[in-house]
C-alpha cells in the first residue's frame, strides 16, 4: 500500500525501519532529538532543524539517538570511528555547506580507511545532509556540494528526487558497507508523493528513466528531476519528445544508463543545481563526448547555476537556480 | 613493585622491540631501502608500552604519524609491519598504507594516522561503539602536543566528556610540534590544563618512566571501563630522533637533547628500576636484546624478499561493493 508522504516523512520512516531492523544503526547529529525526552516537563523535541527526525528519540532512546554539540568535525569523525568498529551510524550534517567544518574525517579518514588498511576494515557510515537553494538561506546554507564528495574516491554520493526514492535509497545507503553521502535537496523535502509501506531498498548506482522519450534526453538528479519533468511537458507541446533520466546516485555513476539514453535520442541536456566548474553536469557531458561521441547529433548542453555564491533575495535566488525555461532554451540552442 | 618477572620481561621486550625497530628503520631509510615519510618513535617507548600493556585486543587504539611504537606495543606483528614498510603484499596493509597508516583492527590498532589529530575522533567513535553496545572495552587515543591545538581534539574531548565515553586520551608531549617548540604555540603550561574546559579528569605522567605511565594509565583505563568517563593523560616525553628521518634538528638545543638521550632514556630507567627491585637481572634483559635483534633481522630479510603487489591492486579495496 502506498500513501502520500513528504520526502522528510519518507526519510524519517526509512531511518525508523533501519533502526528497528538492525540494533547497530544509530542516529547522531546536531538537534536530531533536540530537547524533549530528557529536558524539563512541558517541552517537546525538535527532531532536527527541519523536523525530519522527530519521534525517533522517543522510539529508540538516547543511547541510539544522540544530540551532538555543534561540532561537525567531532560529530562526523566520531561517526567514522564508530562505523569502523562495529556500528552503522547515520550522521546528520545539518547543511551540506558544513562540509567546510567537517571535511577531514570524510576526506582523509572515511574515504580512505579501507584502502589504506588493504581492505581490512569497512566504514558503513551514512551522512545525511540537506543541500541546495530555494529557501532564501543564502550563501552558507544553500550550496549543492555533491560534486565535491563525488570527486573523492572511497565515498559514495546519493541524491533522491522523490519521497519514494528517498526512502528506498536511504535504506540502501544505511545498509551499504561503504560511507555514503546522502543528499536531501531542499527543493524536494516538502514535496509529497506516493511512498510504498514497509521495507524496500533501491540499489545504489542505478539511474532511473522516469519518462520515456525519443528526441532529447534531459538528465537530472535531486530537485532538477522536477525541472526536467516540467520542461519535458512543455517540449511535448512543441512536438519534441523528451526522455528524463534521474541519476539517483552520483557515485557510483550509472554510465551505461546515460549512454543508453544518449544513444536513443542523440541529444542531451544535463540539469545541475550546483555551480558549473568541476560539476556533475560537466562530468556527465565529458562522459558523453568520451564514450558517446558517435551517438551525438548536437552539442551536449549543461544547465547549471552560475559560477557565483548563492544569493539571498528571492529574485536573485530564482535567477541563480536552473529553471525549466533554461532547459527549453538549451534545447532550442541545439537546433 | 607489583610485577612478576615474566610481566617485566614482556614489557622490556616490547620497549626494546620498538627501539630496535626504529633504529633499524633509521638505517634502512638512510640506505635508501625504504621510501616515503618516516617518523620514528624512539624515546617515547614508556608511553606506548605503559598504556598498551594494560589493554586487550578488543580495546581499540588510535595512533599518529609517529605510530610504530603504538603498533608494536599493541601486539601488531613486527614482520608484517616491516613488510608493509617495504611495500609488500605481506604487509599489515598489503602495501597500501605504509608507515603513516599501519593498522590491524583485529589487534585493536585502529591505525596510525597521517593527519595530526585525525585519530582522536576515530577512537572517540570506537568508545561510542563500546558504550552503545554495552561492551566493556575502552578506546585509547594517542596524539602529540601539536594535535591538542586541532579542532578535532577539542570537539572530540567535548563529546567524550558529555557522553562519559570509555576513552583515555594520551597526549605524548615531546616538546615539539614538528620543528616548533611546544611553548611557542601552546598557550597553557601543561596540556593537561586543557581538560578543565571539558570537565574532564587530567593527569600528568613522566613519559620516560614506564612505571609512572603504567600506574596512571591503569587508573584511567579502570575508570573508563567502570563507566566513569574519559581521562586526559599527559605524558612528558622526548623524541630521540627528529620529526622525520632526515631531520637534522637544528631547532633543538644540543645539550638539552643530549641530557634527555643520555640521562633519561626510558629503557635505561626501566632497567635500573627493574633490576634494583631484584625481579629481573641485566643478563636476562641482554638475552631479550639478542632475541629482538634476531627477530628484526629475520623480519627485514623476509620483507626484502616478500612479493610486491600486482599493479592491478591499485584498483581494489576502494569500496566494499562497486555497483
Amino acid at each position: 500500500m502506498a500513501r502520500e508522504l513528504s520526502t522528510g516523512a519518507a526519510i524519517n520512516e526509512a531511518i525508523a525501519i533501519a533502526m528497528r531492523s538492525d540494533p547497530d544503526v544509530i542516529l547522531m547529529g546536531e538537534d536530531v532529538a533536540g530537547g524533549g525526552d530528557r529536558s524539563k516537563e512541558g517541552t517537546e523535541e525538535m527532531g532536527g532543524v527541519l523536523g525530519t527526525t522527530r519521534g525517533l528519540v522517543g522510539e529508540f532512546g538516547m543511547n541510539r539517538v544522540r544530540d551532538t554539540p555543534i561540532a561537525e568535525m567531532g560529530l562526523i569523525g566520531t561517526a567514522v570511528g564508530a562505523a569502523a568498529t562495529g556500528l552503522r551510524p547515520i550522521a546528520e550534517l545539518m547543511f551540506m555547506d558544513f562540509l567546510g567544518t567537517s571535511l577531514d574525517p570524510l576526506l582523509n579518514q572515511a574515504a580512505k580507511l579501507r584502502y589504506m588498511f588493504g581492505g581490512k576494515v569497512k566504514v558503513p557510515l551514512t551522512v545525511r545532509t540537506v543541500c541546495g537553494a530555494g529557501m532564501q538561506a543564502a550563501a552558507q546554507h544553500s550550496q549543492s556540494l555533491y560534486w565535491m564528495t563525488t570527486g573523492i574516491p572511497g565515498l559514495k554520493t546519493v541524491i533522491p528526487s522523490s519521497p519514494a526514492d528517498a526512502k528506498g535509497l536511504l535504506l540502501a545507503s544505511i545498509r551499504d558497507d561503504d560511507p555514503v553521502i546522502f543528499c536531501e535537496a531542499k527543493g524536494i523535502l516538502n514535496q509529497t508523493g506516493e511512498v510504498p509501506e514497509g521495507d524496500y531498498e533501491i540499489p545504489l548506482g542505478q539511474a532511473n528513466v522516469v519518462r520515456e522519450g525519443s528526441d532529447v534526453s534531459l538528465v537530472g538528479f535531486g530537485a532538477t528531476v522536477g525541472i526536467a519533468m516540467k520542461a519535458a511537458k512543455a517540449l511535448d507541446g512543441a512536438g519534441t519528445s523528451a526522455e528524463v533520466l534521474d541519476l539517483r546516485s552520483l557515485s557510483p555513476l550509472d554510465e551505461e544508463a546515460i549512454l543508453a539514453t544518449l544513444e536513443k535520442t542523440g541529444r542531451m541536456v544535463i540539469i545541475d543545481e550546483s555551480t558549473p566548474r568541476c560539476s556533475i553536469a560537466r562530468d556527465v557531458a565529458a562522459l558523453c563526448v568520451d564514450r558517446g561521441f558517435d551517438f551525438l547529433n548536437a552539442p551536449v548542453k549543461c544547465v547549471t547555476a552560475p559560477h557565483t555564491p548563492v544569493p539571498f533575495s528571492s529574485v536573485l535566488e530564482r535567477a541563480f537556480l536552473p529553471s525549466a525555461q533554461n532547459v527549453l532554451d538549451a534545447v532550442g540552442e541545439m537546433g | 613493585m607489583d610485577f612478576t618477572r615474566d610481566a617485566l620481561l614482556d614489557v622490556y621486550r616490547r620497549m626494546r622491540t620498538i627501539r630496535s625497530f626504529e633504529e633499524k628503520l633509521h638505517e634502512l631509510v638512510g640506505a635508501g631501502k625504504i621510501g616515503g615519510f618516516m617518523h620514528l618513535y624512539a624515546g617515547q617507548e614508556a608511553v606506548a608500552v605503559g598504556v598498551c600493556s594494560q589493554l586487550t585486543d578488543d580495546d581499540q587504539v588510535g595512533s599518529t604519524h609517529r605510530g610504530h611504537g603504538h603498533c608494536i606495543a599493541k601486539g601488531v606483528d613486527v614482520a608484517a609491519m616491516m613488510a608493509e614498510l617495504f611495500g609488500r603484499t605481506t604487509g599489515t596493509n598489503r602495501g597500501k598504507g605504509g608507515s603513516m597508516h599501519i593498522a590491524d583492527v583485529e589487534k585493536g590498532m585502529l591505525g596510525a594516522n597521517g593527519i595530526v589529530g585525525g585519530g582522536i575522533p576515530l577512537v572517540t567513535g570506537a568508545a561510542l561503539t563500546a558504550q552503545v553496545k554495552g561492551q566493556p572495552h575502552v578506546a585509547v587515543g594517542f596524539f602529540g602536543d601539536g594535535a591538542t591545538n586541532q579542532g578535532q581534539f577539542h570537539e572530540s574531548l567535548t563529546m567524550a566528556s558529555n557522553w562519559k565515553l570509555p576513552a583515555v586520551y594520551v597526549c605524548e608531549n615531546n616538546g615539539f610540534g614538528e620543528f616548533t617548540p611546544t611553548e611557542f604555540v601552546v598557550p597553557v603550561k601543561d596540556i593537561a590544563d586543557r581538560a578543565a574546559s571539558y570537565g574532564m579528569r587530567a593527569v600528568i605522567a613522566d613519559g620516560m618512566d614506564f612505571f609512572d605511565v603504567y600506574e596512571k594509565a591503569g587508573e584511567a583505563i579502570a575508570l573508563a571501563r567502570a563507566g566513569e568517563g574519559p581521562t586526559l593523560l599527559e605524558c612528558k616525553t622526548y623524541r630521540f630522533y627528529g620529526h622525520y628521518v632526515g631531520d637534522a634538528t637544528p631547532y633543538r638545543n644540543k645539550e638539552e637533547a643530549e641530557d634527555w638521550i643520555q640521562n633519561r632514556d626510558p629503557l635505561d630507567l626501566f632497567e635500573s628500576r627493574a633490576t634494583e627491585a631484584g625481579i629481573v637481572d641485566s643478563d636476562a634483559l641482554r638475552t631479550v636484546d639478542g632475541e629482538v635483534a634476531e627477530r628484526l633481522r629475520v623480519a627485514v630479510e623476509s620483507a626484502e624478499s616478500d612479493p610486491l603487489p600486482e599493479p592491478g591492486e591499485v584498483l581494489t579495496d576502494v569500496y566494499v561493493r562497486y555497483e
